[in-house]
């Protein structure tokens, strides 16, 4: 677990709840897009991205959320976006070990790793990784339909 | 009312959560257990042991004695007319479905209307929305007035002939409003219209009585009234329950049946009770009506309402704190916290509670209709019940005092 400083961890978490980057959707054509609407009550999520090649051109999220869920998505959007789909999924690997509390590479994660204690309070790793999920399984489809 | 002698009964109350003393204020949600309830559960686990209705031996027929006993007991309770009324379920969502789809399969007709509203638990209106699906019913809503309420007034002006049910809850499990069910009832009951009240958060704090509200059908669950969970009562008519046929079938329900497919049912309540019940929840649920009655609902009620109001005076003081339910009288406060001018995420507010020991809702509470009318994604919801003190409400107003966005993200470092 790293030692950053938690002022500085919890300074990241509020800048990206009061301003959250990329919160914005498109009607742009060739976005895929996921409302995470049955895996909370409380959360309500939708994320979009662009993938063309195997690049990640773009992400965007709305919606209403805790500090938490926005703060996570917005950080995953910035952290993600400019990246192959597989160096996308290094670093989503390593989140959801650092979720999980296992052993992960902080090395990859940016300010993500801002969220490494969120475990501490069980029912809101749901909230650290709602976009995540998101964007993970539209990876997995851009994928799928690239096998087809 | 001896509030420190009540809590002795309650020995989960020792426990601490988040290193704290627990202040429990999730009472709408389930409700702890006091000793007599525990001790009766486990008594059919260490002594009664059999199964009901069924045995020739001492240790079964003592298992019936205190099954229908308990059957009794739940009528009292109720002060229904007929003890056969009294249909034992696995709660009140269980006994709501039962309800919804016996009466919309057997009674209703395509273009029927089922009146309800917006302020509903999904419990209370989603058995009606699914179970008209195939049938071709549908639901109008109640308009709720200004403050969340149903009126005699509103509902009238969304009677029509097409109204064959009236599905809500006696009261509101988010704003604790106290809906007016007999005068309902005598409308509904002029135009032969059924009545079916959840009554999930109304048994625990109010004196019912079904004769008096003339209700034809009414649900509740006894994990909400300091009994076990995964157990509950539908009370029904006689002669609607008579009149129906079951949902379920199998063992207990029936009296005989042959390779023909003729069938013979037992009568009510028996035919509606397939399968070996939770025995040992249906005799905790009886004893949990013991305790609450030894004291008093009135006296229960009485209480919660008081530290409401005492909450209410310390959360206007502060200055932070929206209360959405401020005229309810009941123990249900629902709000959330405003820093500076935005206002906190309730999910924020109620993970920040918890580091102080304190638990609280936070969400839509099952009321997925209710947002569009109080205007907010989510509330928190603290409700109390006989054991929580005026303590334990300081202390919330402590923690509240201090519930900035900021404390609220500080907590997971």
């Amino acid at each position: 677990m790293s030692n950053i400083d938690p002022m500085l961890m919890r300074q990241i978490i509020m800048d990206h709840y009061d301003y959250p980057r990329n919160k914005e959707l498109t009607k742009d054509n060739g976005y895929m897009s996921r409302h995470m609407a049955s895996d909370s009550c409380i959360d309500d999520i939708t994320v979009q991205t662009k993938i063309s090649d195997g690049k990640i051109d773009d992400i965007r999220f709305d919606g209403v959320a805790c500090t938490i869920s926005t703060a996570s998505t917005s950080i995953m959007s910035e952290l993600l976006k400019g990246k192959t789909t597989q160096e996308a999924k290094e670093i989503m690997d390593n989140y959801f070990k650092m979720i999980d509390q296992k052993e992960y590479d902080e090395d990859v994660l940016d300010e993500a790793i801002a969220f490494q204690n969120v475990g501490k309070q069980a029912n809101r790793i749901n909230c650290a990784t709602i976009g995540w999920k998101a964007m993970r399984e539209m990876i997995k489809e851009s994928e799928d339909g690239k096998d087809e | 009312m001896d509030i420190s002698k009540i809590r002795k009964d309650f020995p989960i109350l020792t426990r601490k959560m988040s290193d704290k003393p627990l202040v429990y204020l999730d009472n709408g949600a389930t409700t702890l257990k006091p000793q007599p309830v525990i001790d009766a559960v486990v008594n059919y686990y260490t002594y009664l042991g059999a199964n009901a209705h069924r045995g020739d031996y001492e240790m079964s027929a003592q298992v019936d004695a205190a099954f229908e006993g308990a059957r009794v007991r739940t009528q009292k309770f109720l002060n229904a007319k007929h003890k056969e009324e009294i249909v034992f379920t696995s709660g009140s969502s269980e006994g709501l479905n039962l309800v919804a789809m016996m009466v919309t399969e057997q009674l209703l007709h395509e273009g029927d209307v089922i009146l309800s509203d917006e302020s509903e638990h999904a419990s209370s209106i989603l058995p009606w929305m699914q179970a008209g699906k195939k049938k071709g019913t549908k639901i109008d809503y109640i308009p709720l007035d200004e403050e969340g309420k149903i009126t005699v007034e509103n509902f009238k002006s969304v009677l029509t002939d097409q109204v064959k049910v009236v599905a809500i809850a006696m009261v509101s499990n988010v704003l604790g409003f106290v809906a007016p069910v007999k005068e309902i009832a005598k409308i509904c009951h002029e135009r032969g219209i059924l009545l079916v009240i959840d009554g999930a958060q109304s048994t625990p704090h109010l004196n019912i009585d079904v004769q008096d509200l003339d209700c034809d059908f009414y649900a509740f669950s006894a994990h909400k009234m300091c009994g076990p969970t995964g157990v509950g009562a539908l009370y029904g008519k006689k002669k609607w329950l008579d009149q129906l046929e079951p949902i379920f079938y199998g063992g207990e329900s029936n009296a005989r049946f042959d390779k023909s497919c003729s069938l013979t049912l037992k009568e009510t309540p028996l035919k509606f009770e397939s399968g070996t019940q939770p025995i040992e929840g249906v005799i905790g649920m009886a004893a949990a009506m013991d305790y609450l009655d030894a004291i008093g609902k009135e006296n229960i009620h009485a209480h919660e309402v008081e530290l409401k109001e005492y909450f209410l005076k310390k959360a206007k003081a502060l200055g932070n704190i929206v209360v959405y339910n401020e005229n309810a009288k009941s123990g249900i406060v629902t709000f959330n916290v405003k820093d500076k001018d935005q206002m906190i995420f309730a999910q924020d507010v109620a993970s920040y509670l918890n580091t102080f020991g304190i638990a609280v809702r936070s969400g839509q509470h099952c009321a997925k209709l209710l947002p569009e009318v109080l205007k907010t994604p989510g509330t928190c919801r603290a409700s109390f019940y006989l054991y929580n003190t005026k303590e334990e409400v300081d202390q919330l107003i402590d923690a509240l005092k201090n519930a900035t966005v900021e404390n609220c993200v500080s907590i997971f470092f």
